[in-house]
């Protein structure tokens, strides 16, 4: 299986929070294969189930990993020298440093819109332009349009308020097995969970597999909340990008991690402790080195969301350590990807009828 | 898809290491003229005899190079110090792709997890001294692939959408293809000198020489200049406007435009029927501030192309001003006589 | 329509403290409504039966005003209070409130220092012309709403609270439109939005709708020094695309869009940088809605004079009506 290949489609593929429509298709696309029924919610997130080997009614596992990516949506259409502009705001947390003279795509919905989306580049007023009280400062978003060479008639024509604007980039392979791009964040975990199913197409399991791909994780989890909820799983795994090591970086009290060496695995509150032990034990199986990804009151993953669908759900968290999070550059150690898949694997092979009654008994000793 | 453009402007030369440029500037134009040359800075002379019927000694000039970086210490993680070589806004920096190096080596500027930096972080320009290069490389790799004093460049696919094109370096690769066309066309009344000069984003400090070698009687410079046709409140100068023509220089920080060049360019517009505007007189400046004083006082003036985002990895410039630009510059060389710069 | 935006927008009713409203509003609805209910949040739910062939609806208009509370009595007889969702100190100086019982009170803020520095609310007062602590008709926990009648003027209503009694005018007046629906249709009268949609969360998770519909005010970005917002007051309704809280459904907007195309209703897409609205509640209740916002421009939100213009109200209600009236294929 190739992983790079895998991460640059999904990757490249322009699908921020709330309009995941096409990230959809090509998952659904890569997922059928190796699973037995798929389909999309009424949200847009994509349920795709393997079924177990073992007698029924099955427990279910859900692996939840969100397609959405951070972006830019359309707020105004201005008018200068006859020139049309587009004002912007943002779809997730974007660190608006990155944002000037970089190339997007604006995905036009307006009556005259064009087949494919508009190239433009975001710019703002030269910064010897800016009051002297703002020299040292960083362009605000107030501060920024996007430019697609259209007059403002044209502009008019083919570009709506709330279409949405996507990063123009694509992934950039690095030294070695490293590579650079948008949306690494959460597309790798969507590999990740694709090199699981595929490993799982070799192996028996007991229980029925229920891989999603959630949406609007990055505005608020909404996907995590709401498949959660109508999958009724018994056991949950979020994946999701964790912090590594960096130029410039440091995550004060909390370790990160150095690409390429590990997987790291969630404790704290989100995290069910039996089910990390049970990812450990899975890592020691597999001879994979693994780190302890440390979170006090909020994991800021689909995991927060799960963990109390209906009357809760035992919740663990599998990471893949990327660098420079939320931007357009989040770089990652793809060999990072295939470890966590075949970790996954490994876990859900492991699952058997008395898994459930376990966790229920490790809750009352602690045993770490 | 304008392939000369596509070309120069993905070549890759940051003031002080143009050879890819130079190199394929020398094979476009290799076969359309008489002589060519390089001299110890890097500049590239071309040779294109005239007519015979003019003894003038015309020189015309584009800068090859281009804004970028220097590879300056490679840190213990791994990654590269750098120093901005040309006026490159730090604002410019963070979230860009750059390749490094003669093997254009692949890096990304990076910048921390929002979620791990501050909002007072977040309000200040990211200076370049606290960015790195990171390219996927342990210390051991890198140094071992990167060399300090690496030239660093932006990484910006060129791209047509109707009349406008994106990319980077037009400022001035945009000048270079001009200056091909005219050296492709058909010989001019007099020798045309073309050069097309190093470093002039560190201070036209090519061009300077070049003038000297050449000792012109008259020289045009071709440039790319910031189109600021753009959103904003005041009631200001655009310098110049996309679509409306390539732009005649008045006045700079460096240079008073010979006037009675102006006038000639001016009015062959007329003539000839081409848009072209008058670029806002004030700062910047050209390769004109060179030329025109190196070689004792000579007549020079420039034209320049509208773009927008000079200094960034995507500018933007107008298809039709482009081939205005080669039609306006074209049109100005074949009138230009003795008697155009005639003092009287 | 204008003596039903009276009514409303003149009422007490800051979240928590919506009975008022309710015993307005269920009159008016009784009889287009197949079913009506009360929940414990004190939401009024009125549901209209469809034919079958329909998914399930939740409209949600919110009758919770934002205000204030009484949290001390000096011994001189002045309130000392705190804010009941969204307000801000610069909206208070000379303003009045009612309380449940009918008493006026004036707000002040204690002697400025400087022009330039506002008090935070710990320093307002709410004075009632009491003159001791024993003869205050106030008593702490006593919940008070902004007091102003309403002004008609040419094709504007001027008024407080119009965030969102106005979109319970619309839930009102659609339900009075509406003749027959594919859908069963649960309009809600929402309870304490401005807290933070508190009443719409426990009803959608109760109803679990398949689409969920916010009928709310919205900011416009048409006055003087205002924040980038394509939408302004008077060019006709908002359909919502994305507000700080939540992005719509991106189906259910393209529905929203084609319905007021084919009615020629006038409408205008909406991108709210601050605020959101029951939607958000509804969207991620159970498996999850398609959630919208049919949202009517508003100026100078949170103060005692909000602004709307009529024909972006009736926009609004025939939206809503069309929008019902027809299949919803998200």
């Amino acid at each position: 299986m190739d992983l790079f290949k895998i991460l640059k489609q999904l990757s490249e593929t322009p699908s921020p929070s709330g309009f995941e429509g096409t990230i959809s298709q090509t998952i659904q696309d890569l997922w059928a294969p190796y699973t037995d029924e798929i389909i999309t919610d009424r949200l847009g997130s994509v349920i795709a189930v393997k079924k177990g080997n073992g007698p029924e009614p099955r427990p279910r596992i859900l692996l939840a990993a969100h397609m959405d990516e951070i972006g830019l949506m359309v707020n105004q259409i201005v008018e200068k020298h006859g020139n049309g502009f587009l004002r912007i705001t943002n779809l997730g947390g974007i660190d608006v440093r990155q944002l000037y003279a970089q190339r997007v795509l604006v995905h036009a919905t307006g009556p005259q819109a064009p087949d494919s989306p508009l190239p433009g580049i975001i710019s703002a007023v030269p910064s010897s332009w800016l009051p002297d009280s703002r020299q040292s400062n960083a362009y605000e978003m107030n501060d920024f349009f996007v430019d697609t060479g259209l007059s403002y008639e044209n502009l008019q024509q083919q570009v709506t308020i709330g279409d949405y604007v996507t990063f123009d980039q694509e992934l950039q392979s690095l030294m070695g097995s490293v590579a650079a791009g948008k949306s690494i964040d959460n597309r790798a975990s969507v590999t990740a969970v694709t090199a699981t199913l595929h490993e799982l197409q070799n192996r028996l399991h007991h229980w029925d597999v229920v891989a999603v791909a959630t949406v609007q994780e990055e505005t608020r989890l909404l996907g995590a909340y709401t498949t959660a909820f109508s999958q009724k799983p018994d056991a949950a795994l979020a994946i999701d990008v964790t912090f590594a090591n960096a130029p410039g970086t440091s995550g004060g009290p909390l370790p990160l991690f150095d690409l390429g060496t590990c997987v790291p695995l969630g404790l704290g509150v989100n995290v069910h402790p039996g089910i990390l032990n049970a990812l450990q034990e899975a890592a020691k199986e597999l001879e994979l080195k693994t780190e302890l990804d440390l979170h006090g009151r909020a994991s800021g993953t689909d995991a927060y969301g799960i963990q109390v669908a209906r009357a809760g759900v035992p919740t663990g968290l599998v990471g893949l350590p990327i660098r420079y999070m939320h931007t357009v550059v989040e770089t990652i150690d793809t060999r990072d990807i295939g470890r966590a898949g075949r970790l996954m694997a490994q876990f859900i092979t492991n699952l058997d009828e008395t898994f459930l009654d376990k966790l229920a008994d490790s809750m009352l000793a602690d045993t770490a | 898809m304008n392939e000369l453009l596509q070309q120069l402007t993905e070549a890759v030369g940051v003031s002080g290491a143009e050879h890819e440029v130079r190199a394929l500037i020398r094979d476009l134009i290799a076969d359309h003229v008489d002589e060519w040359h390089v001299d110890t800075m890097g500049n590239l002379f071309a040779l294109k005899k005239g007519t015979g019927e003019s003894d003038l000694r015309v020189m015309v000039d584009a800068h090859m190079d281009e804004i970028g970086m220097l590879v300056t210490q490679i840190d213990r993680d791994g990654s590269l110090n750098f120093l901005n070589i040309g006026g490159i806004n730090d604002r410019t920096l963070p979230g860009k792709v750059v390749q490094i190096g003669a093997k254009k080596i692949r890096g990304v500027i990076g910048l921390k997890a929002i979620h791990l930096s501050r909002t007072s972080e977040r309000r200040s320009v990211p200076r370049a001294d606290s960015l790195r290069i990171d390219i996927g490389a342990s210390k051991k790799e890198s140094v071992r692939k990167v060399n300090v004093g690496d030239r660093v460049a932006f990484v910006s696919e060129y791209r047509e959408m109707g009349d406008i094109a994106m990319g980077k370096a037009f400022d001035d690769r945009a000048g270079c293809a001009v200056l091909v066309e005219l050296l492709r066309g058909e010989p001019f009344p007099f020798d045309l000198h073309a050069v097309f000069s190093v470093q002039e984003e560190v201070g036209l400090r090519g061009a300077e020489v070049a003038a000297y070698a050449v000792k012109p009687d008259v020289a045009l410079v071709l440039e790319c200049t910031p189109a600021l046709d753009i959103p904003y409140d005041e009631d200001v100068s655009t310098n110049l406007s996309l679509g409306q023509g390539p732009g005649v220089y008045v006045m700079d920080a460096y240079t008073f435009h010979d006037p009675r060049l102006v006038a000639h360019i001016l009015k062959t517009g007329e003539k000839e029927g081409l848009p072209v505007q008058i670029r806002q007189p004030g700062g910047g400046g050209t390769n004109a501030g060179a030329i025109q004083r190196a070689t004792g006082p000579t007549p020079t003036v420039t034209i320049g192309l509208p773009g927008r985002y000079a200094h960034t990895p995507n500018m933007m410039i107008s298809l039709q001003d482009y081939a205005n630009m080669v039609k306006l510059a074209d049109a100005s060389l074949r009138g230009l006589t003795r008697d155009v710069i005639q003092t009287d | 329509m204008n003596d039903l935006v009276k009514k409303l927008v003149e009422a007490f009713g800051p979240s928590g403290f919506e009975d008022g409203m309710r015993d307005l509003i269920r009159p008016e609805i009784e009889p287009y409504a197949d079913e009506i209910s009360v929940d414990t949040m004190g939401n009024l739910i009125a549901l209209k039966k469809g034919d079958g062939s329909g998914l399930k609806v939740m409209i949600a208009a919110h009758m919770d005003e934002i205000g204030l509370m009484v949290t001390h009595v000096t011994e001189k007889g002045f309130l000392r209070f705190t804010n009941i969702g969204g307000v801000r100190p610069h909206t208070l100086m000379g303003n009045r409130v009612q309380f449940a019982d009918g008493t006026i009170g004036a707000i002040n803020s204690e002697r400025l220092e400087s022009i330039e520095n506002i008090h935070p609310l710990s320093k307002h007062y709410i004075d009632v012309g009491a003159t001791s602590k024993e003869n205050c008709p106030i008593e702490v926990g006593q919940a008070a709403g902004f007091h102003r009648p309403l002004v008609v003027q040419g094709d504007y209503y001027i008024a407080k609270s119009l965030d969102d009694r106005i979109g319970c005018v619309v839930a009102i007046e659609a339900m009075k439109k509406l003749k027959d629906t594919p859908h069963d249709v649960y309009f809600v009268f929402s309870t304490q939005e401005e807290v933070g949609t508190r009443g719409a969360q426990a009803a959608a998770n109760h109803i679990l709708p398949d689409v969920g519909i916010a009928l709310d005010v919205t900011s416009t970005g048409d006055t003087p020094g205002a924040r980038t917002m394509a939408v302004e007051l008077g060019q006709g309704t908002a359909i919502k695309v994305k507000d700080s809280g939540m992005i719509s459904h991106a189906g259910l907007v393209k529905i929203m869009r084609q319905r007021a195309e084919e009615a020629d209703i006038p409408y205008q897409l909406e991108v709210l940088l601050g605020g959101s609205t029951d939607a958000r509640s509804i969207q991620i209740a159970g498996p999850g809605a398609a959630a919208g916002c049919i949202s009517i421009p508003c100026r100078h939100l949170h103060t005692v004079s909000e602004m709307t213009n009529i024909n972006d109200v009736q926009g609004s209600i025939d939206l809503l009506v069309a929008i019902l009236s027809n299949p919803i294929d998200v």
